[in-house]
């Protein structure tokens, strides 16, 4: 999922979406540019029980990966 | 205590309405359920064609203010308040439209979204909401 760009609360919010739609084993690679979501997609993973795989930086843009 | 956030909406602000939606929104990402209430002035916002009419609540100045902030706002590509409606719905939070302001000012039914609002009910319908919330605000 590509939310580079978004800001509050768009990222969050396509996070939850997709972990919602995600079947068990699917992993979600989310990337985007919004700081504060850098660390509120994990903390909302973590609310679904959903494993945080990695978050990386790279300049603007991170990019997590959740398996549900 | 649930796992749930109910907020009053009693502004019809443009900003306050954003408040509400985003912390609706976000309670939902982190896996909370939530009510929207809306009342008074911010039932006017279900109106259809009247989510996006609010005012600036402060330096609205007739409408230039607003008018920056919608730019600002466009340019650091904020959500559309719309948008925020439909990704609240989308994520199961629930609407729910004051009854007693319907009353108050002839609002009826068929002058609401009706496909957005989940029940109608008054205080005690807040109240039986808000006493197992573990946020309750009122913007």
């Amino acid at each position: 999922m590509d939310c580079k760009g978004q800001t509050c609360p768009v990222p969050l919010v396509e996070a939850r979406k997709a972990i919602r739609k995600a079947k068990p084993g699917d992993v979600i690679i989310i990337t985007g540019t919004h700081p504060a979501s850098k660390k509120e997609i994990p903390m909302a993973a973590e609310a679904a029980q959903v494993e945080v795989l990695e978050v990386k930086q790279d300049g603007e843009v991170w990019t997590i990966k959740l398996k549900r | 205590m649930a796992n749930r956030t109910t907020i009053i909406v009693h502004s019809g602000d443009m900003d306050k309405l954003y408040s509400a939606l985003i912390v609706g929104n976000g309670s939902l990402a982190m896996g909370m359920e939530c009510n929207l209430f809306f009342t008074f002035w911010g039932l006017q916002r279900l109106k259809k064609g009247g989510l996006e009419k609010g005012n600036l609540s402060k330096m609205n100045m007739l409408g230039l203010g607003k008018a920056m902030v919608n730019k600002m706002m466009r340019k650091q590509n904020v959500a559309s308040l719309e948008k925020l409606m439909q990704d609240y719905k989308e994520l199961g939070g629930r609407i729910i439209a004051c009854e007693m302001t319907m009353e108050i000012m002839r609002i009826k039914k068929e002058d609401l979204r009706t496909d957005l609002i989940d029940e109608y009910g008054a205080v005690g319908t807040y109240v039986q909401q808000a006493k197992d919330s573990s946020i309750t605000l009122f913007i």
